[in-house]
């Protein structure tokens, strides 16, 4: 068992354990606190992995921009009335026993695969190295993504705007 | 020398799986929506991974994309959570919307 080994089966129970809270929590801001933690976790993991420019990309976006914006949002609803329950008992037992039927599958067809058994090299792949194989291979996709993230500020600012306009007039 | 590929792709299939379970059960709009980034995380992890497995860029590259998607589902699904809220009072996705704007169930 290496440092690397120990420091990895460590963040994977944190991811795990914050990730459970995070989705069982009924105060939505400690859910997306739980999930903020989760994410460092899975940052750590990418280092890990060898993908330090992606680790620093997880906490920068996920845990920075995208779970502040969720608090954002939910300090901004602020619902009050929230349901007596989380979960209604019949949709619980659905979707338990969904997830349940996944996991078994995948992690069976994970056990019944030969390959993978053997250790991962490690080796890692430095953030210039990245930036080369992306605009050199992926620059199309790059682009194609500019343009959803373009599309998507639009959409948002759009639906914002309507927001306003329904607000003035009432 | 870290641990075995299998691992990885098991600890990305339990995260996929609490990611669904929290996005199928929840009764909140805006939980289901961080059910479907826990699910995205998952992945992105299964294709980090992957990316080591076989010693090729493309499943880094890969997770680049996942997080831009991420971003952008983000951002327009909030508006759309803020929008349903001022509509009908509830993030319940019971609710029924109604043109009125009083949501009523």
């Amino acid at each position: 068992m290496t440092l690397f080994a120990i420091l990895f089966y460590a963040m994977a129970a944190l991811v795990l354990l914050s990730t459970a809270l995070a989705a069982t929590r009924r105060n939505m801001v400690h859910a997306v606190l739980c999930l903020v933690v989760s994410f460092f976790g899975t940052a750590m993991l990418f280092y890990l992995l060898g993908a330090p420019f992606l680790a620093a990309l997880e906490i920068i976006i996920y845990a920075g921009a995208i779970m502040v914006l969720f608090l954002f949002i939910i300090m901004m609803i602020r619902t009050d009335r929230q349901p007596d329950k989380i979960f209604t008992t019949g949709r619980l037992i659905a979707a338990g026993s969904i997830c349940a039927v996944f996991l078994f599958a995948l992690v069976g067809l994970t056990l019944e695969h030969p390959g993978g058994r053997d250790l991962l090299m490690a080796a890692q792949a430095s953030p210039a190295e990245f930036g080369f194989y992306v605009f050199k291979y992926q620059w199309l996709s790059i682009e194609i993504v500019s343009m959803l993230l373009l599309v998507a500020l639009i959409g948002a600012l759009l639906l914002g705007l309507k927001l306003r306009r329904r607000s003035t007039d009432a | 020398m870290i641990v075995p590929y299998y691992h990885v792709i098991i600890l990305a299939a339990m995260l996929f799986a609490l990611g669904m379970f929290c996005t199928l059960a929840r009764r909140n709009l805006i939980m289901i929506l961080l059910g479907v980034e826990i699910m995205l995380n998952a992945a992105a992890l299964a294709f980090v991974g992957a990316a080591l497995q076989w010693q090729q860029m493309e499943g880094q590259a890969v997770v680049l994309f996942v997080l831009a998607v991420a971003a952008a589902e983000v951002s327009v699904g909030l508006a759309l959570m803020v929008s349903i809220y001022r509509r009908s009072g509830s993030l319940d996705p019971d609710v029924r919307l109604t043109p009125a704007g009083k949501g009523a169930e």
